[in-house]
């Protein structure tokens, strides 16, 4: 039973908000850059768009997603109410408001510098203040999920934490630490500079800060994606969870290896010495362990539903499957593009290999894939399925739920795959002018209209999603009954206190992040004249 | 589970989950901070601390090079700040306005001239005070405007320049029909590295320094670019307009020149 129920259909209405926006958006940057349109004239409108894309996909929307999602986890696997409804609240009008203040002055165009920041650009304070906010909203969210994790083991402190809630809380403090590092970036670097106190900043140091932030993020947007693999998925297959302690081991080992690898986004960056730039990618490597767990487990839970449904043999189980259920859809179109998206990603995190791809489009094609594929299509699943509980009423459009589920992946291949080639070819990133007229990169144009059409395919699926969900409420009412979560085969009465608790994981965190970004941070920040005279961005000059 | 002593070395959850991790860590680090360092004998390290020294970051000593090349003709000294160049205040403009009764003869007797010498009236403070520095000082050389600036102090440039800026910005020129914007002052050519003219000089944006150009004579417009392409004009800084005319079609000189002339 959902207590919570405004509160959660806020957060996912405002996140879906923001995503229907951000996503026009983004194909309309697909489409001005294309040999399909003139020249718009001026690059200061494509960068006005890709900020305000990015701030929202990246911040906004899959915070929110985890926001209310984790509300929800919080009462459906505690089975009591949420502690602390005001504070919540209060989190997401920080949010809110935290949105509004930093899209303002994207889009008067005061603050072109893109969501990762940029520096030395730097543009209106209200910009970054905005963020902090949203950041700060978030945390309220952090504190909320341990407050009622901790109130809930001292009244059953013989009873495992439910898995559900130990991946919730996982994540949240995953976000809490990795945030830090932008927040130092922007508290300490970033904002003095953009109220004028200071005009110059140490952008080699800010993008450390920033590294700290941005590959965890990452792993931040795919935790309600993993939490619904591990405790939704099975459950809506008519399947069993293969292993509750497997799936915490994952989770314990996302927060332990997540965040101090961000190292190998500077693999270009001269500040960073090649030491630490080899520890950083050796331990990205490792973050491919908790993902093998997961796609081990899941299938493996999925074979339990093939075979309870009758399936047989090597692979009968495969065809037993209700393959018309969107849950199913979801759940393997996800891993498709997960297998796509984490092999680039491994290209990514070689030293070596990094070189020939760095900076190009083939970066913005994975963490497309990636994101926009395969974690956003499981937030598609977790709204589906949590929207009866929200809202009271049927949500019964399977027919379109299976289009928009199909058309998502079918466009997210159509738009990354040729930007993945396209950024072989060498293809620059964060470009807002190609001259394909030119015969060294007119053999690119192919590739680049290919994404476009990829992306008119995506703007499609998103208002069919927003359609199915819009006409959920339109439906009528019925009693969906009590939210449960998927139940393992051996349902685990006793579990380690390894597993059961953070502990052992935060402190493993945190001396990592001591070990991988002390020394870099620390010399960094002991040099002298290292700082350039900020660029300021939408200013007169 | 309560009872259960997790930090503990008897704990065997926690210790193996910190034994491999400080495993893993410790390896990395030989391997990243020591062997790899040490496989590259082209790297010249001096011991086994320089080659850890040098995988951590750390700045060291710079091996001695041959000397930096200096150019063998005067550069710019001029820094781009927004405070150059200063206030223009009343006084600022009227004593300007008396020092421009010895450039009407070129410029025009308001800034707008009737010869192929540009336009000034309505022009950048900026833009003007710059090149006054760089004329005294050698930078840019001109036959013309180097005797008349000798003896022009700063305050007097500066006036000079607060004067132009504040003379209205008259078209000279009212061409019949408009031409279209060619494509190398909208979107330059970025296979070439050159930056479009209207991202500095105005139009898409404006970088302090530059001077507007709409409406200039054609003729000096193309004189000045061939200059910069051939290195016989140099006082841009960090050889901005050098790099952008050398890569330029004359056609695309022609092409910009004409259209800026026809500009309003």
């Amino acid at each position: 039973m959902l207590h919570s129920r405004r509160l959660i259909l806020a957060h996912f209405w405002l996140a879906f908000a923001g995503f229907g926006v951000a996503l026009i958006l983004g194909e309309w940057q697909m489409f001005i850059r294309s040999p399909l349109s003139a020249w718009i004239g001026n690059p200061e409108w494509y960068y006005r768009s890709v900020t305000a894309h990015g701030t929202a996909m990246a911040y906004v929307f899959p915070t929110l997603v985890a926001m209310g999602f984790g509300y929800a986890i919080t009462e459906a696997a505690l089975k009591r109410p949420l502690i602390g409804g005001n504070w919540a609240w209060a989190g997401f009008a920080l949010v809110a408001a935290g949105t509004v203040t930093a899209v303002i002055p994207v889009s008067l165009g005061l603050a072109s510098v893109l969501y990762t920041f940029y520096p030395p650009m730097i543009g209106s304070p209200f910009y970054y203040i905005g963020v902090v906010l949203v950041v700060a909203g978030s945390w309220i969210w952090v504190a909320l999920m341990s407050v009622n994790l901790y109130t809930w083991k001292r009244a059953n402190p013989d009873t495992p934490v439910p898995l559900a809630m130990f991946a919730n809380v996982a994540g949240s403090y995953l976000w809490a630490w990795t945030a830090v590092g932008a927040a130092i970036e922007l508290l300490f670097q970033i904002l003095p500079a953009a109220l004028g106190l200071t005009t110059t900043i140490d952008a080699g140091l800010a993008r450390v800060f920033f590294s700290w932030t941005l590959h965890a993020i990452v792993y931040f947007w795919l935790m309600p994606t993993y939490i619904a693999y591990y405790t939704i998925i099975p459950r809506a297959i008519g399947g069993r969870l293969f292993s509750d302690p497997m799936a915490r081991i994952s989770f314990a080992l996302f927060l332990v290896v997540a965040m101090p690898i961000g190292v190998h986004h500077l693999f270009a960056d001269p500040q960073v010495g090649a030491g630490f730039k080899f520890m950083h990618s050796v331990f990205t490597a490792l973050v491919a362990l908790p993902t093998l767990l997961t796609v081990f487990t899941i299938c493996a839970s999925v074979e339990i539903a093939g075979r309870l449904r009758g399936g047989k043999g090597v692979f009968g189980w495969i065809t037993a499957l209700p393959w018309r259920n969107p849950m199913m859809l979801a759940v393997t179109f996800s891993f498709v593009m997960l297998g796509f998206g984490g092999a680039g990603g491994l290209i990514n995190m070689s030293y070596q290999l990094d070189a020939s791809i760095h900076n190009t489009q083939w970066i913005t094609g994975h963490f497309h894939l990636i994101f926009g594929g395969a974690i956003v299509i499981m937030y598609f699943a977790i709204a589906y399925d949590l929207w009866p509980h929200l809202t009271g009423k049927a949500l019964d459009s399977f027919r379109m739920m299976r289009i928009q589920l199909w058309s998502w992946f079918v466009g997210m291949i159509v738009l990354t795959f040729p930007w993945h080639y396209v950024g072989i070819l060498g293809m620059p990133r964060r470009m807002a002018f190609y001259d394909y007229t030119d015969p060294a990169i007119a053999p690119q144009a192919v590739s680049v209209i290919a994404s476009v059409i990829g992306g008119a395919i995506l703007v499609v699926s998103g208002a069919l999603f927003v359609a199915v969900l819009v006409r959920g409420h339109m439906a009528v009412r019925v009693e969906p009954g009590e939210y449960r979560f998927s139940v393992a085969a051996h349902q685990p009465a006793r579990v380690p206190a390894a597993l059961n608790g953070f502990g052992l994981w935060v402190s493993l965190m945190l001396a990592l992040t001591v070990i991988n970004y002390g020394f870099p941070i620390v010399h960094l920040m002991s040099l002298r004249n290292t700082s350039v005279p900020v660029v300021w961005i939408g200013a007169p000059r | 589970m309560s009872s259960e002593r997790l930090f503990s070395l008897r704990n065997r959850w926690f210790a193996t989950a910190a034994g491999v991790t400080a495993l893993i860590a410790v390896a990395s680090a030989t391997v990243g901070f020591v062997w790899l360092p040490l496989l590259q004998p082209t790297a010249g390290f001096a011991g086994l601390w320089d080659a850890i020294c040098s995988a951590a970051g750390l700045v060291r000593a710079v091996p001695v090079a041959e000397p930096v090349v200096q150019a063998n003709y005067k550069t710019t000294n001029v820094n781009l700040s927004s405070k150059v160049p200063g206030n223009s205040s009343a006084i600022s403009i009227g004593r300007g306005a008396t020092l421009a009764m010895q450039c009407t003869m070129c410029h025009g007797a308001r800034g707008l001239s009737e010869a192929d010498s540009p336009n000034l009236a309505g022009q950048y403070a900026l833009a003007i005070f710059k090149q006054l520095q760089d004329y005294k000082s050698g930078a840019r050389i001109s036959a013309i405007m180097g005797p008349r600036v000798v003896t022009l102090t700063d305050q007097d440039m500066h006036d000079l320049a607060a004067y132009y800026a504040y003379l209205p910005r008259l078209p000279a020129y009212h061409p019949a029909t408009a031409r279209p914007t060619p494509r190398i002052v909208e979107s330059g050519a970025p296979m070439r590295n050159i930056a479009p003219c209207a991202s500095c000089h105005g139009s898409i944006d404006y970088k302090g320094g530059s001077p507007w150009l709409e409406g200039e004579s054609p003729v000096y417009l193309m004189t000045q670019l061939n200059a910069f392409a051939s290195g016989a004009r140099h006082n841009d800084i960090s050889q901005q307009m050098r790099n952008i005319a050398r890569g330029m079609s004359p056609a695309e000189i022609e092409a910009a020149a004409l259209y800026y002339a026809s500009q309003p």
